[in-house]
C-alpha cells in the first residue's frame, strides 16, 4: 500500500481513515531549503491528522531535522507552505505564535535543572510583577493533573528521571496551546520501562487530540507506537503510509534507496579473505564500558579493514574511544601485536600503535589556530628534533609530506588549520593519525562534514593503509564508509547484534543498525546477552 | 613536491621564506611601534629620558613585574590563569627569612625561627613558590575547582600568611645571598635584568622549539585535540602551574634584594598590571594564542608611559588612572587594528 511522492494527496488521510473532514494539524507542501550549496529539503511536503502519531524516518542527511526546523519556525523555507489547522503558520521570528501551535521535545534537555517543575512550566510567564509562589504552585499542580502527569511541581526539574522531564516538556508545550509534538529521538536515553511510560502517556495524550510527530533510528518504536510513516531520503520525501501497511523489509528499502549494484561509491572492500592466519594486529578480550556497551571480542588482522556500525546511541562510538584510549575500559583487555596496551591512556596506545581518527575534528581533532603543519605533527614532536626540541625545519618537511600523500588544499603548512575548507581540515586530522605509522587505525565516523571528493580520497587512503599491511577499524553509520571494510559488526544498544563479511547489502546492513530484527536475510552471529 | 609548489596554485604555494612572512602573526609586534613613539615622546618632554641612568631604571623597574609575566603567559597560553602569583612575590621570600632568621632579635625587629642555616634561604624560597603552583594546580586539576576561584582564594590566603608571620611590618634583616642578585650590576647593567632577559629567551626558545613547550598551545587552544594526539595534558600544566609559582618566588628574592627588605604589602595589587601587561601584549586569556616577545613589550609598555609621564611631570598620583587607559586604549586599538576579538 505504500506509494511514492506523486501518489494522491488524499491516500495518506484514507489510509488513515481517522480525523477525516477536520483540517490536519500539520500540513506543509512544497518545501524547498538550501543552505549555501546544499539543497536540504527540495520541494517535500508532510501531513500530520489531529490525535495522530506520524512517524518521520529517514538515514542522516535525509532532512529530517531541516524539515523539523522548518515546522517549528526555526528555518525560513525558500520555498512552500505550512499550515497548523488549516490556519497560515506565524510570520517567521514569531516565537510566541510558533509557540502556540508546535513544539519539540529534543533529545538534550531543554530544562533549567536548577529550578522546580513549577518555575519550569511557567519560565516567563508569571503573572503579575511579584512572583506568587503557592499560587504558581497550584498553576503547575492543575495543568500537570489535565495532562494526567504524576509528577511533584516542586521537584527539581534536573533530578525528574528522562521520560518524567519529557512529560515537563510536552505539558509545558500544550499549555502554550500547541497540539502538535514533535519528539526528536525521545527514547534514545531510556530504558525498556521508560519507554514503555513514555508510549502510555502519548497514547493517552493522542486520545485527548494532541498528535505526535515522531522521529527515530529505532524502527521497532515506529511500528509500536505510530500510525502513519513518512520516508525522507535525500532531501526528498519518497514515501507516506499507513505503518500497519507497510512491512519492514520496504520501509528499510525506502530508506536506503534501491541502487542498483550501489555503483555510487568507488571503494569496496576487495572480495578476497583477509589473512586470518596471521596474528591479529589489534584483539579486544571481553571488552566493556558501563553504560556504553557490554562485554565484547574482536579482533583485526593485518590488512584488514573492520567496520564497527551502529546508529546514535549504540556504543560503536564509545567502542573506538576506548580502543583509542580515550576512555578507559570498564573491563577486558586491549591487545596490540599480542601485547597489552594501558587502559585509558593516549599516549600508551600511541606506543603501541593505535593511531586514531576522533569523531569530532571541532572538538578532539584540531587546534583552530595553529597551523597545519603544527596539527599535522601533533603526535610525533618526539621525533622531530633531538633532545625534545622540535626543529621548524623537520616540522615543515614532515608537513609537506604529508601535504602531498594526502594532498591537503593549503596555501601551505604555516596556514592556520581553521582557514582550511572542511575535507582538508578533516585530511590534518587523518595525517596526525598516519604520522607515527600506525599498526591500526581506529577512525570514529572519518568522513562526516566532508564532501564527496574528499569522502572518496579519505576512504581511499583508510583502504590503502590496511593493503601496505597495517590493520584499520571505522567506527561509522555511514554506509560508504562501510563498504571499504572487509568485515562489518553491527553494534545496537550496546551489543554487537550482527556480522557480515563484505557482501552486505544496504538494506540488510540498515535493519540491523535500526534494531529490526525480522527482516529477511539479517544473520545475527556473535549475540550474547 | 617542488612540482606541486610551483604549478598548483592551490595547493603549497610559498616555500619561499618571504612566503612565510605573509604567516607571521604580526599583533604580536604591534607594541613594538607604540614603544618606538612613547620614547620619542619621553625625548622630547625630557633630556633626561634618553639617558641610560633613566633607561636602566626603567628596565629594573620593570624586572621583577616582567617575571611575574612571564609566568603568566605560560600560563595563560595553556588556558589556566593564577592569580595568587602576587601573593607569591610576598609570601615565598617571607617564609624562607622566617626559616632562616634567628629566633633573638632587637626589639622591633622580625624574628624567625632560625631552623635552617642562612645560605638555604633562596633554594627554600623557590621551593615554597614551587609549591604554591603546584598547590594550584592540586586544586584545579586534580579537585577540578575553577581555576580563578581556586587562585583567588589562595591569593587572599597567602596574602593573610604574609601579614600575620610579618605582623605587618617590613622585615629588614637577610641573609647576604638575598641581596646579591637584586644590587649586583653585571657589565654596568643590573643582573636583574640580565637574568630577567635571560629567562625570557629560555622560555621563548622552550615555546617554539621545545615539544613540551609547543604542547602548551595545543593545550590552550583545544585541550581534548591535545588530549587525542596524546599529550599528557594534565601533567603539563600541572608542571606550568609550578613553574608559574616558582617564577613568582624568583621575583620575590630580586625584588627583595632590590630594596633590600620584603615589605608587608610586597606584591600587593601587581596581578591587574600582570595581566594588563600579557593582555596588550598579545596574550589572549582563551588560551592557546600569544608569544613571550609580546608579553615583554607589554611590560615594557606600561612602565615606559609611567616613566615619560613622571619625567614630564605629572604626579604619581595620576599613574593608576593611565595605567587602566592604556589597557582600555589598547584593547580598543588592537580590536579595530586586527579585526578579531581581543580576548
Amino acid at each position: 500500500m505504500a506509494h511514492g511522492p506523486d501518489g494522491p494527496a488524499a491516500a495518506p488521510e484514507a489510509a488513515q481513515g481517522r480525523g477525516m473532514g477536520s483540517e490536519p494539524a500539520l500540513h506543509a507542501h512544497g518545501i524547498v531549503k538550501r543552505f549555501g550549496p546544499t539543497l536540504a529539503l527540495d520541494g517535500v511536503g508532510l501531513t500530520v491528522r489531529p490525535g495522530e502519531s506520524h512517524a518521520l524516518v529517514g538515514r542522516n542527511g535525509a532532512g529530517k531535522s531541516t524539515l523539523v526546523g522548518v515546522v517549528t519556525g526555526l528555518h525560513r523555507p525558500d520555498a512552500g507552505a505550512v499550515t497548523f489547522g488549516g490556519a497560515p503558520a506565524p510570520a517567521f521570528g514569531d516565537r510566541a505564535g510558533w509557540q502556540s501551535k508546535v513544539a519539540c521535545v529534543y533529545q538534550k534537555s531543554m530544562v533549567v535543572p536548577d529550578l522546580t517543575v513549577a518555575e519550569n512550566l511557567f519560565l516567563n510567564r508569571f503573572e503579575g510583577e511579584r512572583i506568587r509562589w503557592s499560587r504558581l504552585r497550584r498553576r503547575a499542580r492543575d495543568l500537570l493533573a489535565e495532562y494526567g502527569v504524576n509528577v511533584d511541581p516542586d521537584a527539581r526539574a534536573g533530578q525528574l528521571p528522562v521520560e518524567q522531564r519529557q512529560f515537563v516538556e510536552i505539558a509545558r508545550a500544550l499549555s502554550f496551546g500547541a497540539r502538535l509534538i514533535v519528539l526528536d529521538e525521545p527514547t534514545a536515553q531510556l530504558d525498556a520501562r521508560g519507554i514503555q511510560r513514555l508510549f502510555t502517556k502519548l497514547r493517552e495524550l493522542q486520545a485527548q487530540g494532541v498528535a505526535f510527530l515522531f522521529i527515530s533510528h529505532h524502527l521497532q518504536e515506529v511500528y509500536d507506537l505510530c500510525t502513519a510513516v513518512t520516508v525522507y531520503r535525500d532531501a526528498r520525501r519518497v514515501l507516506t503510509s499507513s505503518v500497519a501497511d507497510l512491512p519492514k523489509d520496504e520501509l528499510v528499502a525506502a530508506m536506503t534507496g534501491e541502487r542498483a549494484g550501489a555503483a555510487g561509491t568507488s571503494w569496496r572492500a576487495a572480495s578476497g579473505p583477509a589473512r586470518t592466519s596471521s596474528e591479529p594486529a589489534l584483539r579486544a578480550e571481553g571488552l566493556a564500558l558501563d553504560g556504553e556497551f557490554e562485554a565484547l571480542d574482536l579482533a583485526v588482522h593485518p590488512g584488514e579493514v573492520l567496520g564497527v556500525a551502529g546508529a546514535a546511541a549504540s556504543g560503536n562510538t564509545a567502542l573506538g574511544e576506548t580502543l583509542a584510549g580515550m576512555r578507559r575500559a570498564g573491563a577486558g583487555r586491549v591487545t596490540v601485536q599480542g601485547r597489552a596496551v594501558k587502559p585509558g591512556s593516549v599516549p600508551h596506545a600511541l606506543d603501541a600503535g593505535i593511531g586514531y581518527i576522533p569523531e569530532d575534528r571541532h572538538r578532539q581533532g584540531l587546534v583552530p589556530d595553529r597551523s597545519v603543519a603544527e596539527n599535522a605533527t601533533l603526535t610525533v614532536t618526539d621525533r622531530l628534533g633531538p633532545w625534545g626540541t622540535v626543529l621548524p625545519s623537520r616540522t615543515r618537511e614532515f608537513a609537506l609530506s604529508m601535504i602531498g600523500s594526502l594532498d591537503i588544499r593549503t596555501r601551505g603548512p604555516e596556514q592556520p588549520v581553521s582557514g582550511l575548507s572542511g575535507g582538508n581540515q578533516q585530511k590534518v586530522v587523518v595525517a596526525r593519525a598516519l604520522a607515527r605509522t600506525p599498526v591500526v587505525l581506529v577512525a570514529v565516523r572519518p568522513t562526516a562534514g566532508v564532501d564527496v571528493k574528499s569522502k572518496d580520497a579519505l576512504l581511499g587512503v583508510v583502504r590503502r593503509v590496511a593493503d601496505e599491511g597495517s590493520a584499520a577499524v571505522i567506527v561509522s553509520d555511514e554506509l560508504d564508509d562501510l563498504r571499504v571494510c572487509d568485515r562489518v559488526l553491527v553494534l545496537f544498544h550496546g551489543r554487537v547484534v550482527a556480522e557480515y563479511g563484505s557482501g552486505w547489502t544496504d538494506r540488510e546492513l540498515v535493519a540491523a543498525m535500526e534494531g529490526v530484527r525480522d527482516v529477511e536475510g539479517v544473520e545475527r552471529t556473535g549475540e550474547r546477552s | 613536491m617542488t612540482d606541486t609548489a610551483t604549478e598548483a596554485p592551490a595547493g603549497v604555494r610559498d616555500a619561499s621564506p618571504l612566503g612565510r612572512l605573509a604567516h607571521i602573526r604580526w599583533s604580536d609586534f604591534s607594541l613594538v611601534p607604540v614603544i618606538l613613539v612613547l620614547m620619542v615622546i619621553g625625548f622630547i618632554v625630557s633630556p633626561v629620558f634618553l639617558t641610560s641612568g633613566n633607561l636602566i631604571s626603567v628596565i629594573q623597574q620593570s624586572s621583577e613585574l616582567s617575571l611575574l609575566v612571564l609566568g603568566q603567559a605560560l600560563i595563560l597560553i595553556c588556558g589556566r590563569m593564577d592569580l595568587s602569583l602576587e601573593s607569591t612575590i610576598g609570601i615565598a621570600p617571607v617564609i624562607a627569612m622566617w626559616l632562616v632568621l634567628p629566633s633573638s632579635a632587637p626589639a622591633g625587629r622580625f624574628t624567625g625561627v632560625g631552623l635552617l642555616p642562612g645560605w638555604t634561604a633562596i633554594p627554600v624560597c623557590l621551593l615554597v613558590g614551587l609549591a604554591i603552583g603546584a598547590f594550584n594546580g592540586f586544586l584545579m586539576l586534580k579537585l577540578n575547582v575553577n581555576g580563578f576561584i581556586a587562585t583567588l582564594g589562595m591569593l587572599t590566603m597567602l596574602r593573610g600568611l604574609h601579614v600575620g608571620i610579618t605582623g605587618g611590618r617590613s622585615i629588614i634583616d637577610m641573609p647576604p645571598s638575598f641581596r646579591y642578585l637584586g644590587m649586583t650590576d653585571w657589565l654596568g647593567v643590573p643582573a636583574a635584568v640580565w637574568i630577567c632577559l635571560a629567562l625570557f629567551a629560555i622560555g621563548g626558545a622552550a615555546l617554539a622549539w621545545l615539544r613540551h613547550g609547543r604542547a602548551l598551545y595545543a593545550i590552550g587552544g583545544n585541550a581534548e585535540a591535545a588530549r587525542a594526539a596524546g599529550i599528557r595534558v594534565d601533567r603539563v600544566t600541572w608542571i606550568v602551574l609550578a613553574v608559574g609559582g616558582l617564577l613568582a618566588a624568583f621575583a620575590g628574592i630580586l625584588y627583595t634584594g632590590h630594596y633590600g627588605s620584603v615589605a608587608a604589602n610586597q606584591g600587593n595589587g601587581w596581578i591587574f598590571q600582570v595581566f594588563a601587561a600579557a593582555v596588550i601584549g598579545g596574550i589572549s586569556l582563551k588560551g592557546g594564542r600569544g608569544t613571550l616577545f609580546g608579553a615583554l613589550t607589554g611590560v615594557l609598555t606600561l612602565q615606559l608611559v609611567v616613566n615619560v609621564m613622571t619625567l614630564g611631570g605629572v604626579p604619581a598620583l595620576w599613574n593608576q588612572f593611565l595605567n587602566g587607559a592604556i589597557i582600555i586604549v589598547a584593547l580598543v586599538i588592537s580590536r579595530f587594528a586586527s579585526g578579531e576579538k581581543q580576548d
